[in-house]
């Protein structure tokens, strides 16, 4: 403390300064919101109940992962809560399928957990390629599959619920409720996530010709970058997050219907957008992305622990929260 | 591109070596300005400068990219605030808080970047702001009405309800300039209004200048085209790295004088001594019937190493789109090969990988992200070179610094976004960034648009250093000079169609506006005949 105070003013004042406070808004959010919590209640702090609120952000933080990609490309997918609900539904059916032929349950979790991420990535796929070799807006093309994969999974459901067999749930269910190493594995998988992606978005060619098609798709295209390539990348990476999501998600309720997922793309895409991410592009990182999904299950949680506010006004401190957040880092693109 | 080529030794050219500047007539003027300065952040780029206007005069600013023309303009128009210094309109002194406020005091400003809204029609965009009423709704009629006839002056028959989007560039600037007459305005100020015009339609626009003059109306004229001043200005403010060098009248220089006060010593020698392609030169690309739908027929051409190969036209014609045709950012039919060898290039990648490399005519639409900084953009077509597999900036930063040097690239710091270059700057980085793919067919696609004459001269000297190094070089330009002064063979295209090839001593201004116009068109089929090269001159 001393220290500060014999340092000479300008030297601390200018560090201040200098640091991108408009770039770090996301992270005051969270420092915010903690600090609130920890005064509300003396559990908040506990252990167990920051990783239940890690737990649970990971379903969208990491379909926010793929999200961020999506959107710093100048795209948008409004797919990924009817894609998380029909691969749910899918695996779930596929299992049952196979624990009546008589298959250890291990390997059949293993082939369900194989067959989502492929069928993730196919899904990512199609609504790349349609919106790229089709020329529509993926505004138009992922509101279309939003309400075809919501309807199959409807349809497979019959209307009511699929339900996991009983054997092969008592083998997967360790995948949500176990930790390794103290940390619960949802944490691991959220983390891992991340890291992958943040290094793919800042540290490869991949993840500069994103940005570089955000910021200006023919600048990108004359200086010859796949722009249809890298675009359809981007929607394949956000399939395969959320089959990610859907094999963290099937073991917690060892069911599916018709109203699982739903509007897990708007919390998908409000975490990103939080998180500093352009909504038109061309700017953004994964760190933000992940505080942003942090910070939405946090308010869930801080209002749980208050009675000055209703639980039930939790979307709309969402809401606010949401555009707080833009509010306050808008001067950085300027005019 | 050695950066003494426009070395700063050379402003021992004085301003008074000749003649002496006139002196300010305030007594007469319109509009003043006071020792305008203007700074952003710590860098001033404009001291102290003294104009002054005088109703029913074309009074031309002249200077190189990064000279303060475009601050001075912008301070005069509203849209800064000067750091010091006065703006007087008529004898009273004025603070515009913004454009509305120098609009409304009859300061108009056309842009050197459009301003119009894309997605608004013509008649929308004219009256944008202004809009006519009726019982409190815009009068769509009246405005259809006025527009008609103000375009009707301009002799242009633009059809009032299309969109803008559909209009062509050089449509949408003469809508620029009618939306700008349309207000009640005493002083025009234009920044390159004739940049993106046909010849004919400047010949409209000097009309309509003329015409305004005439009615006491004062242009303040911001161009390169030192020609161009001449024919239309009467006066002459130069400027040279923010400092004004005198006003002159037109009258008593030359454009050689105005080009040398405007770089502040002698620019006669433009372009490097043409050396003549070797006689074994082998054919770097060959283009065979190419066909560019709706924009390109039945091309077919030959470029060898060590070449520097024309093609000029008018805007239109179609040279832009062939080009980017056969790199393939278009669809194409025909036969292209490359080194003898026939290639199929489907994606710029493609041609990028045998060696092409182009240089796109839109530098801030297709050629710079214009909000990132200078190193993601110059590494941005070779980033396979500085990423395996991960991307490494320190390689990146080190490109930067060598390619700011070799191309001489003035920028205080190298951590500012590309869009804060100056046009001359940007050009050299667009420049810089095809070079990193180590291209030896290099496509120049009006490589010297809107940059300075010192600028333009390093270009011409590191085309020539290209092809002395037997880079093969394709110049698109519409400035003839550039074309007389630098090309081995031009291409002549009219309408999508090559009329013809001249080479030698053909290479004249009458020649080739008689083929770019269609006076003259020969019979170009036989291939053997176009492989024909006058390397003597």
């Amino acid at each position: 403390m001393a220290r500060v105070e014999r340092a000479p003013r300008p030297v601390w004042r200018e560090q201040l300064a200098r640091v991108p406070w408009q770039q770090l808004t996301p992270l005051l959010g969270l420092v915010f919101l903690l600090v609130i919590g920890s005064m509300l209640h003396p559990a908040f702090l506990s252990q167990t109940n920051l990783f239940n609120v890690l737990t649970r952000s990971a379903f969208i933080g990491i379909i926010a992962v793929g999200g961020t990609f999506v959107i710093i490309a100048g795209g948008i997918d409004l797919s990924v809560g009817s894609m998380a609900a029909f691969l749910a539904g899918a695996m779930i059916l596929l299992m049952n399928v196979l624990a009546g032929n008589d298959m250890a349950p291990l390997t059949i979790v293993l082939l369900g957990v194989g067959m989502v991420l492929v069928a993730g990535l196919l899904a990512g796929a199609a609504n790349g390629l349609v919106i790229t070799r089709g020329r529509i807006e993926a505004f138009i093309v992922t509101l279309g599959t939003l309400g075809i994969f919501r309807s199959l999974v409807t349809y497979l459901a019959d209307g009511g619920t699929i339900s996991l067999n009983f054997q092969v749930r008592a083998v997967y269910r360790p995948v949500f409720f176990d930790s390794f190493l103290g940390i619960p594995i949802p944490v691991w998988v959220f983390a891992i996530v991340a890291i992958l992606g943040a290094i793919l978005l800042h540290r490869t060619r991949f993840g500069r010709y994103v940005r570089a098609i955000g910021s200006n798709q023919e600048v990108a295209r004359y200086a010859s970058v796949r722009v249809e390539r890298i675009r359809t990348l981007t929607y394949v990476i956000q399939g395969v997050c959320v089959a990610i999501a859907v094999i963290l998600y099937v073991p917690r309720l060892g069911s599916a219907s018709g109203s699982t997922g739903i509007l897990w793309e708007l919390e998908a895409i409000a975490a990103v957008i939080i998180g500093g991410t352009a909504l038109k592009g061309g700017y953004g990182h994964i760190w933000g992305t992940v505080v942003g999904a942090i910070m939405l299950s946090l308010i869930g949680n801080v209002l749980n622990l208050t009675t000055a506010i209703s639980e039930y006004l939790n979307g709309a401190v969402q809401g606010l929260i949401i555009i707080a957040a833009v509010f306050l880092q808008r001067g950085r693109s300027g005019r | 591109m050695k950066p003494n080529e426009r070395s700063r030794e050379g402003r021992d050219v004085t301003d008074a070596d000749t003649m002496t500047p006139q002196p300010p007539t305030s007594s007469q003027a319109l509009l003043q300005g006071r020792g305008l300065s203007m700074a952003f952040g710590p860098v001033e780029v404009l001291h102290a400068v003294d104009i002054d206007v005088i109703p029913g005069e074309v009074h031309a600013v002249l200077g190189e990219n990064g000279a303060g023309k475009s601050t001075l303009l912008k301070l005069i128009g509203g849209f800064h605030a000067p750091t010091a210094g006065q703006i007087v309109m008529a004898g009273t002194p004025r603070t515009f808080r913004d454009s509305i406020e120098a609009e409304a005091a009859g300061i108009v400003m056309i842009h050197q970047e459009l301003s119009l809204v894309p997605d608004l029609t013509v008649e929308e965009n004219v009256f944008l702001g202004h809009e006519h009423h009726r019982f409190g709704f815009v009068d769509t009629r009246a405005q259809r009405r006025a527009t008609r006839e103000l375009l009707a002056t301009l002799k242009t028959s633009i059809d009032v309800t299309r969109r803008v989007r559909q209009l062509s560039v050089s449509q949408a600037q003469m809508v620029e300039i009618a939306k700008a007459v349309s207000r009640d305005v005493r002083v025009l100020c234009m920044d390159e209004p004739t940049d993106v015009l046909t010849g004919r339609e400047t010949e409209v626009l000097f009309e309509l200048v003329r015409r305004l003059t005439a009615d006491g109306v004062a242009i303040l004229y911001v161009s390169h085209k030192l020609d161009e001043i001449k024919t239309i200005a009467d006066r002459v403010t130069i400027l040279r790295d923010g400092d004004k060098v005198g006003t002159f009248d037109i009258a008593d220089l030359t454009p050689a004088d105005m080009a040398r006060r405007m770089v502040g010593r002698d620019v006669s020698d433009m372009y490097p001594e043409r050396q003549s392609v070797a006689d074994d030169a082998s054919v770097a690309l060959s283009l065979e019937g190419v066909t560019v739908p709706g924009y390109a027929e039945d091309v077919t051409l030959s470029l060898r190493r060590g070449e520097v190969l024309g093609v000029a036209g008018l805007v239109g014609a179609g040279r832009t789109e062939l080009f980017e045709g056969v790199i393939g950012l278009r669809p194409k039919q025909g036969e292209v090969h490359k080194d003898g060898r026939a290639v199929r290039w489907r994606h710029p990648e493609d041609a990028k990988r045998d060696g092409v490399a182009y240089l796109t005519e839109d530098r801030k639409g297709k050629g710079l992200l214009l909000t990132k900084g200078l190193r993601e953009n110059l590494t941005l077509a070779a980033l396979e070179r500085f990423a395996r597999p991960f991307t490494d900036v320190r390689k990146e930063r080190a490109a930067l610094t060598d390619a700011v040097r070799e191309f001489d690239v003035r920028v205080a710091r190298l951590d500012v976004p590309a869009g804060a270059l100056s046009g001359g700057n940007q050009q050299k980085l667009v420049l810089a960034r095809i070079m990193l793919t180590d291209p030896d067919v290099v496509i120049l696609d009006e490589p010297t648009r809107g940059i300075d004459v010192g600028t333009k001269r390093q270009i011409y000297f590191y085309v020539a250093e290209l092809v002395a190094k037997g880079t093969a070089v394709v110049l698109i330009s519409s400035e003839l000079q550039e074309l007389l002064g630098l090309a081995h063979r031009v291409v002549v295209m009219q309408d999508g169609t090559v009329t013809g090839i001249v080479t030698g001593d053909d290479i004249n201004e009458e020649t080739i506006m008689a083929y770019a116009t269609g006076l003259r068109r020969d019979t170009v089929s036989t291939p053997n005949r176009l492989e024909v090269v006058d390397g003597a001159r």
